[in-house]
């Protein structure tokens, strides 16, 4: 079941088309990560999804029902990447105010914030300030009221950053748990080593248009360049079947020419009585690929005019 | 609770606990009770220095040569010195000051020379001047041919007492308290309207600097984050007032009480009947003056007034970033109405019919103060409906327009937007 399918969503501004024609689904449970280049258009498209803008055109559905911003409200959690708290605000205070915010009546906001406090070993923060957190702590405080109201979507834009490890990995503990009771969070982020840890499914924008949609191994497999590490000793040249791009002692890359499957390889090498230690495929980093799709644009998105 | 109302007391509550808010909110009437004590203290004081002045009387004017004595003057009349060795010895032989009368004529005003230590009080070289006029006089009377006895008894003064004649009845009017009061809401108005405007701004700004306004427009629209921000600091603004004007109410009573003698040296110079007519005056005064009413129009004032030009400066906030210098020009137009308004005020007070005073009492911008200069005149009833009518209408019509621009602003970072810029913010629809 897909609790949300964007169909089609375009926001136009003054000199860019933030997003431009973009429709994906995401199915309950996952862990979805949307990247991008800076400027891509990331958080323009987040804030159509949280309510904070009206697309131009297009549809969003929030559980098979057409989005309703006041009241979808409730069900979406959203940690933007430009996020702050209230300085001078005591923080039991403030994790109350935007529990309240978001719809919780006051004894079931006390009840779930002092949970969370105790989870996280927060509960001497109570009646401290923001302002006396340093900045890892305020982050795992804005976590914290991310969730605090159980919402079905959670939205979390660039979460880790300013974390140390330690609580870096609490929070991605959280987030696992949190998918495994059913919610579904969209994580967005341009750090590739962590959506290929944590997504399930992925979805890369440019210029406000999607430009690759799938699930890691999905987009893996499309993108690899049936290159192959072998450990041997040889010293012979590349051939029509393959061609070596590295070779060193005891190791080899090869790219295998289209057409040819690795057995045609392995059984060549095994007829040159070539002694083979290991041979395995490289399939391409999320890095590699993104950098690969995003490379040939522009650096920077040029402001155009149009009408 | 919706979510307005969480918002409003939010701002409200944040900003009530704060001690600032304690401190001014306490010391403010305290600063004015004393600055009372210190007028009543300093007029008490000042009444009862006394003056020891020598006089060198070469003309003859006060011809019997006898030591006059005053309230707080005493003047010794010398003999056998002249002005150049006794300007040297008046200080050692205990006077404060001493005076030179050379010959003159008496028909002209002359000019006299004063020596002292330090600079006369204004009190004391005015009190000075009436003596020796009063002497002049009376030798030009004599040499006249006038009983200068009989002339004083000639002398008019006459009162005039202002009376209104309304339907309830004639009223005595009291032309200075009528003014002071009008002054007073105006300049209330005026700060209440710069302070807790300023403060929406900041509030806006800090939303914006802190990166908290994302997080919340996630949770409430933009216009009810506004909304709630200018209700819940104008409803600060109206607590401090409640504060005030119970803590001076109260003050009133107990400091005559803790400082009995003060009061009583206050007024020792004034005689019974003389206190008891002030006071029935100022009663007489203040009921002559359609207290409801003023009390009435000056709430819808000063509420219609912050609302329309809060909505102003949360938008002002919205656009500029942290910088203080970009915050400063922006405020600068917004300021101009205010003052401009204070200024028509003032004139207002004293011609409340003029069509300058009209025209400021009835345009949005400024009528909120204008108004408060002809509040305690009769004003008409059309004017004054058309004044709050077009003052509501105006807050709406700004309130939308700002509200939009502040939608756009509190998510924007970087660059300051134009006012073009701006301008299309607000007039877009959606």
């Amino acid at each position: 079941m897909n609790i949300l399918e964007l169909h089609n969503l375009k926001k136009y501004f003054a000199t860019q088309k933030a997003v431009d024609d973009i429709s994906f689904n995401l199915k309950e449970g996952s862990i979805f990560g949307l990247l991008g280049p800076n400027g891509a258009g990331k958080t323009t498209l987040l804030r159509m999804i949280t309510g904070i803008f009206y697309p131009d055109s297009g549809e969003i559905m929030l559980d098979g029902k057409k989005f309703d911003p006041l009241n979808d409200i409730r069900n979406i959690g959203y940690m933007p990447e430009e996020r702050g708290l209230y300085k001078k605000m005591k923080i039991g205070e403030q994790v109350l105010y935007l529990a309240r915010l978001k719809g919780l009546s006051k004894s079931e906001a006390i009840q779930k914030a002092k949970e969370w406090f105790v989870k996280f070993e927060m509960e001497s923060w109570w009646n401290k300030k923001v302002e006396d957190l340093s900045k890892g702590m305020s982050q795992k405080l804005q976590f914290v009221t991310t969730i605090l109201h159980e919402p079905r979507l959670i939205i979390l834009d660039e979460p880790f950053s300013g974390l140390d490890p330690v609580n870096a990995n609490l929070i991605k503990e959280e987030i696992y748990n949190i998918a495994r009771k059913g919610s579904t969070i969209i994580f967005s982020t341009h750090r590739m080593e962590q959506v290929e840890e944590i997504c399930d499914h992925i979805v890369l924008v440019n210029k406000g248009k999607k430009i690759l949609d799938g699930s890691i191994s999905g987009v893996k497999n499309d993108f690899k360049e049936n290159k192959f590490e072998i450990l041997i000793d040889y010293n012979g040249e590349s051939n029509d079947k393959f061609k070596f791009i590295e070779k060193g002692q005891g190791q080899a890359i090869i790219k295998i020419n289209e057409n040819t499957q690795p057995n045609e390889i392995l059984q060549y090498f095994i007829s040159q009585n070539v002694q083979i230690h290991g041979f395995r495929e490289i399939m391409p980093s999320l890095n590699d690929i993104f950098i690969k799709l995003v490379e040939n644009t522009e650096k920077a998105r040029e402001f155009q005019k149009f009408n | 609770m919706n979510k307005t109302g969480l918002v409003i007391s939010r701002e409200y509550f944040t900003r009530v606990k704060k001690k600032s808010f304690l401190l001014t909110t306490i010391l403010v009437p305290l600063v004015i009770i004393a600055f009372y004590a210190a007028i009543i203290f300093i007029s008490v004081k000042g009444g009862s220095e006394n003056k020891n002045i020598a006089v060198l009387d070469e003309s003859g004017l006060f011809g019997n040569e006898k030591d006059i004595k005053e309230t707080n003057l005493k003047l010794t009349f010398l003999k056998n010195e002249t002005e150049s060795s006794f300007k040297s010895k008046y200080k050692n032989e205990g006077y404060d000051a001493f005076l030179y009368i050379p010959k003159f004529d008496l028909n002209k005003n002359p000019d006299f020379t004063i020596h002292s230590p330090n600079t006369l009080s204004l009190s004391a070289s005015s009190q000075i001047e009436k003596t020796i006029n009063k002497a002049l006089e009376d030798k030009r009377l004599i040499a006249a041919g006038i009983d200068p006895e009989k002339y004083s008894q000639i002398q008019a003064d006459v009162t005039l007492n202002n009376t209104i004649d309304t339907k309830e009845g004639s009223k005595k009017s009291v032309a200075g308290l009528a003014y002071g009061v009008s002054f007073a809401c105006g300049i209330l108005i005026y700060m209440m309207m710069i302070i807790y405007g300023t403060q929406v701004m900041r509030g806006v700004m800090e939303e914006k600097t802190n990166r908290i306004a994302e997080v919340i427009v996630s949770s409430v629209k933009p216009f009810q984050l506004m909304l709630g921000k200018i209700i819940g600091i104008g409803a600060v603004g109206l607590t401090q007032f409640a504060v005030w004007i119970i803590l001076i109410g109260v003050m009133q009573f107990i400091v005559p009480l803790i400082f009995p003698e003060m009061m009583a040296n206050a007024t020792s110079g004034i005689s019974e009947e003389q206190k008891a007519s002030v006071a029935a005056e100022i009663m007489q005064g203040l009921s002559a003056l359609p207290l409801v009413k003023i009390g009435a129009l000056f709430l819808f004032y000063f509420l219609a007034g912050f609302l329309t030009y809060a909505s102003l400066f949360a938008a002002i906030g919205s656009v500029v970033s942290d910088d203080q210098q970009e915050a400063q020009q922006l405020v600068f137009p917004v300021l101009m109405p205010i003052i401009l308004g204070f200024v028509i005020m003032t004139q207002a007070l004293n011609n409340p019919n003029s069509a300058l005073a009209v025209f400021g009492s009835i345009f949005p911008l400024t009528s909120p103060i204008v108004m408060m200069g002809r509040i305690t005149y009769d004003i008409p009833a059309w004017q004054l409906a058309t004044s709050m009518a077009v003052l509501v209408g105006t807050f709406f019509l700004l309130t939308w327009l700002t509200g939009k621009i502040y939608r756009t602003g509190i998510l924007m970072y970087g660059k300051k937007p134009s006012w073009k810029e701006m301008m299309k913010w607000a007039v877009r629809k959606a």
